[in-house]
């Protein structure tokens, strides 16, 4: 593109690289051309980041961010702001939503290995993002000052508490005070309404820079830019736009169908967006008899409770976020797509799938006796996935396969004599063949070439 | 004149060790004054001076409690139970011992001076903050032996209906019950045979 333009782009151009930005981020930026459903979740994702931003300014023009009004504002803004009941939901509904469309958006990476070299450096910003919505997250939910919002916010920053020498000190810092109080709220607005959007938007933007510079993976997991024609572009891609443009449009417009049928009709999803206990004033004396986060922190929470000392508790759960950002450094194997990856990494994959959503499903109930076991055999699943995909790096040797079989079985087995005792041991023992199973299928039967090994990757992709 | 241009070019030539320590020494103050200049946003954050009030020391006059009953303080927006011990009551700390899971208090917050068998400085008064360990309900004093809901077992204690805690009459954790510890033992101190200050250790304690 060396002809330059006239008139007041070609004025803008001279003093602001509009043209080139538009050539080399849309109009001249080539994806490839057998993107499938699973790409539309990163473009969604921008979408209801901007609604969350646009929703979340005009709530704050009526919210109050005090103790003794925040509650009562929020039932104002429902009832008595001209459309508020509708901005409100939008940001509420729109939370859910985000990470739903994140989840997906992480599980496409992770099926079609678009974490893998070079793209090590989009999968770490992606995880930070990840990390800040969290937060951005569990500080917004303080806000409308419920009982589900004072007592979440309670369990969460005691879990700081938790850390040996500095954790009640921290725990008061974070608070400042030595209960969840007006401080705390004050803080908590002050984080969600500016510092963490701007940092999330920062992020967002280094993102799509790291996407840009890389490109974009596909379901065949083949490198386009590696088959060039004449003019230097790849001959299995085509420009973002109109062709991605138009194609996310759809998307979006399904999406928004999908959105405005939970914010019009069931807004509360059956108390899964909007907890129950939401709806009654935070009153620090009183606990609600059942506590639980919303809906997209339980998996990490049913981790925190498999293990009864707190500590240890709060590290296995940092560990099960923190074992994500490491995942371009357990899975380096070639083959990046599950297209042509071994049917036992594919088994894998969909065990992994089942013990995140029952992890999340154990984290909305209360505990007893039974799911605490289930918490524990689930989360040794979850992590054991991780352990098997650093196996399947490459074909190993029949002694390394029954090597690993043993030694891990051997520490589940010694785990579970050490934290036994009378009561819970008709529990621990048939508990012990979920993870022993789960092993033999994963660890014994790729000696079974048929079933461990990957297939050849075409040079071009399919379409 | 041309060794004069040659002295010129010479003094040109870059000192690269002067510009490095130059260069280090620039840094290393900009990033102590940096460092230095987060302190006063990092204590902001820090309780208030009108929290830390409100999160003061409280005196509490123990002869108004019965002979085997409790009052109920606030410290720091948290409920702090004081119990007056029966000596039937600390009888029942032994026999309840075997079924604790943490009797001596080794995994349980408490100041070292109550980290004894009955948990406080005089055996007849238990000083506790009425917070459940496991998810911060607050329990109920349940003094009543064996009653129908507790079981013929029961010596006596505190129940938590939130999630089924039970502790004994030191606030100790029983086994297979949700909550991981002891109830926590506030710092406390007497300061003189019959009141108590809460949140604050005598010296001859400290």
């Amino acid at each position: 593109m060396t002809e330059k333009a006239g008139g007041l782009i070609g004025w803008i151009d001279e003093r602001f690289p509009l043209t080139r930005l538009w050539n080399d981020h849309l109009a001249k930026y080539y994806a490839p051309k057998n993107f499938n459903l699973w790409y539309f979740f990163g473009s969604l994702a921008l979408l209801v980041l901007v609604m969350q931003i646009l929703t979340g300014i005009f709530l704050t023009m009526h919210y109050k961010p005090d103790a003794a009004l925040a509650f009562a504002s929020v039932e104002y803004i429902m009832r008595d702001v001209e459309w508020g009941w509708l901005i409100r939901y939008m940001h509420s509904t729109g939370a859910s939503a985000f990470f739903i469309i994140i989840y997906l958006h992480m599980f496409r990476g992770l099926m079609y290995g678009s974490f893998k070299k070079p793209r090590e450096l989009l999968w770490l910003v992606g995880m930070f993002i990840y990390l800040t919505l969290m937060a951005e997250a569990f500080m917004g939910y303080l806000l409308p000052w419920g009982q589900m919002s004072y007592w979440g916010a309670q369990v969460i920053i005691n879990l700081f508490g938790a850390i040996p020498y500095i954790g009640p000190d921290l725990a008061v810092w974070i608070r400042g005070d030595y209960v969840v109080s007006d401080a705390t709220l004050n803080r908590f607005f002050a984080f969600h309404v500016i510092a963490l959007p701007l940092v999330l938007v920062g992020l967002v933007f280094i993102h799509i820079m790291a996407l840009h510079e890389v490109g974009s993976n596909n379901p065949d997991g083949v490198e386009i830019k590696k088959n060039k024609n004449s003019d230097g572009n790849p001959r299995d891609g085509i420009p973002f736009h109109p062709y991605y443009t138009v194609k996310d449009i759809v998307g979006a417009v399904v999406f928004l169908l999908l959105f405005t049928i939970v914010v019009f009709y069931i807004p509360e999803m059956g108390g899964y967006f909007l907890e129950h206990n939401n709806f009654i004033e935070a009153n620090p004396l009183l606990t609600p008899e059942h506590i639980s986060p919303l809906w997209y922190f339980t998996p990490f929470y049913t981790v925190l409770r498999a293990i009864p000392d707190p500590w240890y508790g709060v590290l296995a759960m940092m560990a099960s976020i923190a074992v994500l950002f490491f995942l371009p450094w357990i899975d380096h194997n070639p083959v990046k797509s599950v297209r042509y990856r071994s049917f036992l990494y594919k088994l894998n994959l969909a065990f992994f799938v089942i013990a995140f959503f029952y992890l999340g499903y154990l984290g909305t109930l209360a505990v007893n006796p039974v799911r605490t076991e289930m918490a524990v055999r689930f989360s040794e699943l979850y992590f054991l996935f991780f352990f098997v995909l650093w196996v399947y790096n490459k074909r190993r040797t029949a002694t390394f396969y029954i090597g690993c079989f043993v030694s891990v079985v051997g520490l589940i087995t010694l785990y579970d004599y050490l934290r036994g005792y009378d009561e819970i041991w008709p529990l621990i023992v048939p508990g012990w063949t979920i993870p022993a199973v789960y092993l033999a299928i994963h660890l014994l039967l790729p000696m079974i070439k048929r079933l461990g090994s990957d297939k050849p990757v075409p040079d071009r992709v399919r379409m | 004149m041309i060794s004069g241009v040659a002295c010129m070019s010479d003094k040109n030539i870059l000192d690269t060790k002067r510009r490095r320590f130059l260069r280090t020494l620039a840094g290393l103050i900009g990033g102590i004054g940096g460092a230095v200049s987060t302190w006063p946003f990092i204590k902001m954050m820090s309780p208030s001076a009108r929290a830390q009030a409100a999160g003061a020391p409280v005196e509490v006059d123990l002869s108004r409690i019965e002979l085997g009953g409790m009052i109920r303080e606030e410290w720091r927006g948290k409920p702090v139970w004081i119990v007056r011990r029966t000596p039937e009551m600390l009888e029942s700390l032994d026999t309840s011992e075997s079924h604790l899971r943490d009797p001596v208090s080794d995994f349980s917050e408490q100041p070292e001076y109550t980290k004894n068998s009955h948990r406080s400085i005089k055996p007849e008064y238990l000083v506790l903050v009425g917070v459940c360990t496991h998810l911060g309900c607050s329990p109920t004093f349940r003094p009543d032996i064996a009653p129908e809901d507790l079981g013929s077992h029961w010596p006596g204690g505190f129940f938590c209906a939130c999630h089924g805690s039970r502790f004994d009459l030191a606030g100790r954790v029983y086994h297979s019950v949700p909550a991981p510890r002891n109830l926590e033992v506030p710092p406390y101190r007497f300061v003189s045979a019959d009141r108590i200050v809460v949140g604050e250790s005598g010296e001859e304690n400290a």
